[in-house]
């Protein structure tokens, strides 16, 4: 009863600031429910874009607009020599949300952060499957709990992470959502009332907005901080309102009942983009759609013969018929957003008559291959199927005959990391960090051989430049390294590399200061409206 | 007629009508143990690995499978896995969401509110227009308004629901501006979820205005669901007052020289109104299963597409719970039209 008493107040202030002339109230239709607002447990955009974003901070950040780290949390952090020891100085002063549920008693400060690191280490921590099944996909997925030796609390606003082996992404890492810092007092004050799991529907953070309330497929709402450490935003409420079908969005932002709504169908991008009332930003995505040779099975084990099936795709086509526009074609493993893309390779040329005596001049004739077409729509392919046919249609005119196969999505993805699979499989990546290692070492690295990576592609020339590079710490010198297993990628060719995705943004022209995230997250902190 | 007759004949309908019920009620267990079996059986015969599609691109390594496997219990035999999965349903456990980590049940009861809402809605303005246009084109068979109603409803049954939904947004909201897009209340208004009924919580609020906007957000998601319906409910009433119409008993009627009106709306209507309620009751167990398709187009929170999502996600616990929590209301359901059925239907009762 009490709860709602103080819902029910909670309502009223609601009430008034939308009646009053000041109150700034900016509606984003989001595409899905998250999953939860606790971050770590979960892997998937939607969700965090509705927790990690708006509600917390983590220790170093994304800057805006990039995929380079900035502080957060933490003002700043020394590296030791030997490269296994981050010394992260925190934020004096940062308040966590103030809510109906929860009155903070201090600041941020180190047992912060080794509660919301622990939790998902230590297996003996009390929170560690706070909700029956719960556990913490992206921290294993990045292997965090090989890297991470200790978390030392050195003081109150000093914590030191002890590593088992040098690794420079690092930084990078602590950026990702998963590493979002929630409040120990809070999980404590949880814990004694036996109510763990309102951790994950009852958030509070640091964040630059705090939750109000959620209702499930319908709408979350938040206010902005009031005390946010780096100021109060310039809106008051951020509504998020659930519209799962792009071609609703589209009405909706015609309407005028949403200010921004991402992820428009490629049939609608140009007439949003004609309303008068309405601006449409775009930005290529941080990804990319390939078409994997399993190098371990001839005749694909000979680069010749991968770069002859590579200059056989007429990649113009794939983006017409495919991406319909919201494509660009991708010459190289990572995309020209990230630091250390080599913008002086050259792409293999559309030359079918070319690739045909090449295929020849290797001794390979009545070639009959499979490829296989995902069954789902991902941001880096939109229709593998449809680009399946257009590469089928390409390989005959070379001589080469293709059948398209497909799984359903789980099974696809076991089915296409072994290591006997048959012919040439397309995929794609969504990078996590920015860091070209999440590209490069997932991929493409001998250990990702009969799992994540799909060409089963292990070179030495390329593996000793990316295990280098990976415990380097200075950036400029990491480029180098990148740049040159870039070249050693295309001479090697054990993708063809099909396109990077472009991302539409459209919001109305009341949206100011509002900036794309090349990680493909939607933030609204910093972001007005127009009167 | 002797004065114990009325008595006795008040018994005999209580004693029939309980005996109906038994039946109807017996009979409902194997269908419950038959729903479990399918609910259970449907999602694992679906290829696909939860876990699998859980990981995306990212994979997951062979050992973390394994642990997580035996975190979701599906390492044990099948038939174990059933049987824990039975003995939770009579405890009232309906399971975890794998996606979500909440209990399904909690899920269920969350949207299932909306989705009550709108097919109440839906076979209100059904029922309401269905009827009377299938009594009309009856009576005047053959007349241009008989066509123009069947050859509509017709159209009507066979309307992609998804076109015809996006045409009414684009032609009602986009051009007009009549109505809200999508949503079930203007996020001006924000109040606590009493009863998850809009309707009602709109008027419990106070808040001026907030009534108004739930019903406007109502109108084009229940016309869109309501076509299908209200396109049976037509065609239907049509043919049994057809059938109807042919009787002896209405001939009688006639000859008695009563008024058209008394004729087909005492006489024949209440005749011709049996085969529709069953018609309308099915159609109610369907809605109530949730709208798939007008859900998401009106981003309607309820659980039509929580049900799409969970397979696609192949949420086994949340799929198989929210196929028997819907089997269950459409049991009760059907039960409700039979006994309503048996009541209108002495023929039925007595058999």
């Amino acid at each position: 009863m009490k709860k709602f008493g103080k819902l029910l107040a909670a309502t009223a202030l609601m009430g008034l600031m939308a009646g009053s002339a000041y109150a700034k109230t900016l509606v984003y239709c989001s595409e899905g429910s998250p999953e939860g607002f606790d971050v770590a447990p979960y892997t998937a955009g939607t969700t965090f874009d509705a927790s990690s974003k708006p509600l917390y901070n983590r220790l170093v950040e994304f800057k805006r607009g990039t995929s380079q780290v900035q502080p957060g949390l933490a003002e700043s952090w020394e590296v030791s020599e030997d490269g296994l020891e981050y010394t992260f100085n925190l934020r004096k002063g940062v308040k966590f949300h103030t809510t109906s549920f929860f009155t903070p008693t201090r600041d941020f400060n180190a047992d912060d952060v080794l509660f919301s690191f622990n939790r998902q280490r230590l297996a003996d921590h009390a929170w560690y499957e706070y909700v029956p099944g719960i556990s913490w996909e992206y921290f294993n997925g990045m292997s965090m709990p090989d890297l991470i030796k200790d978390i030392e609390k050195v003081d109150d606003y000093t914590v030191k992470f002890v590593l088992n082996r040098p690794e420079a992404p690092m930084i990078a890492n602590l950026a990702m959502d998963f590493a979002s810092i929630l409040s120990a007092e809070y999980a404590q004050q949880l814990e004694e009332a036996g109510t763990k799991e309102l951790l994950n529907q009852e958030p509070v953070g640091t964040g630059p907005f705090q939750f109000v309330a959620y209702q499930k497929d319908a709408v979350i709402r938040y206010a902005a901080h009031a005390d946010y450490w780096n100021g109060k935003q310039p809106i008051d409420d951020l509504v998020f309102a659930i519209t799962t079908d792009a071609a609703v969005r589209a009405q909706k932002l015609k309407a005028g009942e949403c200010h921004v709504a991402p992820y428009p169908n490629p049939a609608d991008i140009e007439s949003l983009a004609a309303d008068e009332n309405l601006v449409m930003m775009e930005q290529e995505g941080l990804n990319v759609g390939y078409l994997a040779y399993n190098t371990q099975i001839a005749p694909f084990d000979n680069a010749k013969v991968r770069k002859a099936l590579n200059m056989a795709i007429n990649k113009q086509a794939i983006l017409d018929a495919v991406f319909q526009g919201a494509g660009q074609a991708a010459k190289n493993p990572i995309p020209p957003t990230m630091w250390s893309y080599n913008n002086a390779i050259e792409d293999d040329p559309y030359d079918p008559e070319a690739a045909k005596a090449m295929l020849e001049a290797e001794g390979v004739s009545d070639l009959s291959m499979e490829i296989w077409a995902m069954p789902v729509q991902r941001p880096y392919n939109p229709n593998a199927r449809r680009m399946a046919e257009v590469i089928q249609a390409d390989f005959a005119k070379i001589g080469v005959d293709v059948q398209i196969v497909s799984y359903e999505w789980g099974e696809y993805l076991a089915r296409s990391s072994e290591l006997d699979r048959k012919g040439a499989v397309l995929l794609g990546w969504t990078g996590d960090n920015g860091d070209p290692d999440n590209f490069l070492a997932v991929l493409l690295g001998c250990d990702g051989v009969g799992g994540s990576n799909r060409a089963q592609w292990c070179n030495d020339e390329f593996q000793a430049l990316i295990e280098e590079a990976k415990v380097t710490s200075d950036q400029a010198e990491r480029t180098k390294l990148y740049e040159e297993a870039q070249v050693v990628f295309k001479r090697e060719a054990p993708w063809a590399t099909i396109a990077h995705s472009v991302v539409f943004m459209p919001m109305s022209k009341k949206v100011q200061g509002y900036v794309m995230d090349p990680l493909g997250g939607h933030w609204f902190d910093g972001v007005d409206l127009a009167e | 007629m002797i004065a114990g007759a009325p008595l006795w004949r008040l018994l005999s309908f209580y004693t029939n009508m309980l005996k109906f019920l038994l039946n109807k009620l017996v009979l409902i267990v194997p269908t419950f143990i038959g729903i479990t079996i399918v609910a259970f059986g449907f999602v694992r015969v679906l290829p696909g690995d939860p876990i699998l599609s859980l990981a995306g691109e990212r994979g997951v390594d062979p050992e973390r499978y394994q642990q997580l496997l035996v975190q979701f219990g599906f390492d044990r035999p099948i038939w174990e896995q059933y049987f824990t999965y039975v003995v939770g349903l009579f405890q009232g456990d309906f399971g975890t969401s794998i996606a979500t980590k909440r209990p399904v049940l909690n899920e269920f009861m969350a949207l299932f509110p909306a989705t009550v809402e709108l097919a109440t809605c839906a076979i209100i303005f059904a029922t309401l227009i269905g009827i009377p246009a299938g009594i009309i084109s009856a009576v005047k068979r053959g007349s241009w308004f008989d066509q123009l109603t069947m050859g509509t409803a017709l159209a009507g049954y066979s309307m992609p629901i998804f076109w015809w939904g996006l045409l009414l947004i684009i032609l009602f909201s986009g051009t007009l501006g009549w109505t809200p897009v999508s949503g079930r209340i203007s996020l001006l208004y924000f109040f606590p979820q009493v009863t998850g009924f809009m309707l009602i919580d709109s008027l419990l609020s106070g808040q001026a205005g907030a009534f108004r906007s739930a019903v406007l957000h109502l109108i084009l998601p229940t016309i869109v669901l309501g076509t299908i319906p209200l396109a049976v409910i037509a065609r239907q009433t049509r043919s049994a007052m057809l059938e109807v119409l042919g009787e002896d008993y209405v001939r009688t009627a006639r000859a008695k020289g009563l008024e058209q009106v008394q004729v087909v709306g005492v006489h024949a209507l209440r005749n011709a109104l049996i085969p529709v309620i069953t018609t309308i009751g099915l159609q109610v167990g369907v809605l109530l299963g949730g709208a798939i398709l007008t859900e998401t187009i009106f981003s309607w929170p309820g659980i039509g597409k929580w049900m799409l999502d969970s397979i696609s996600r192949r949420d086994y616990p949340s799929v198989q719970g929210g196929l028997v929590l819907i089997a269950l209301i459409v049991m009760m359901v059907n039960l409700t039209v039979d006994v309503l059925y048996g009541l209108i239907n002495p023929r039925i009762r007595h058999q």
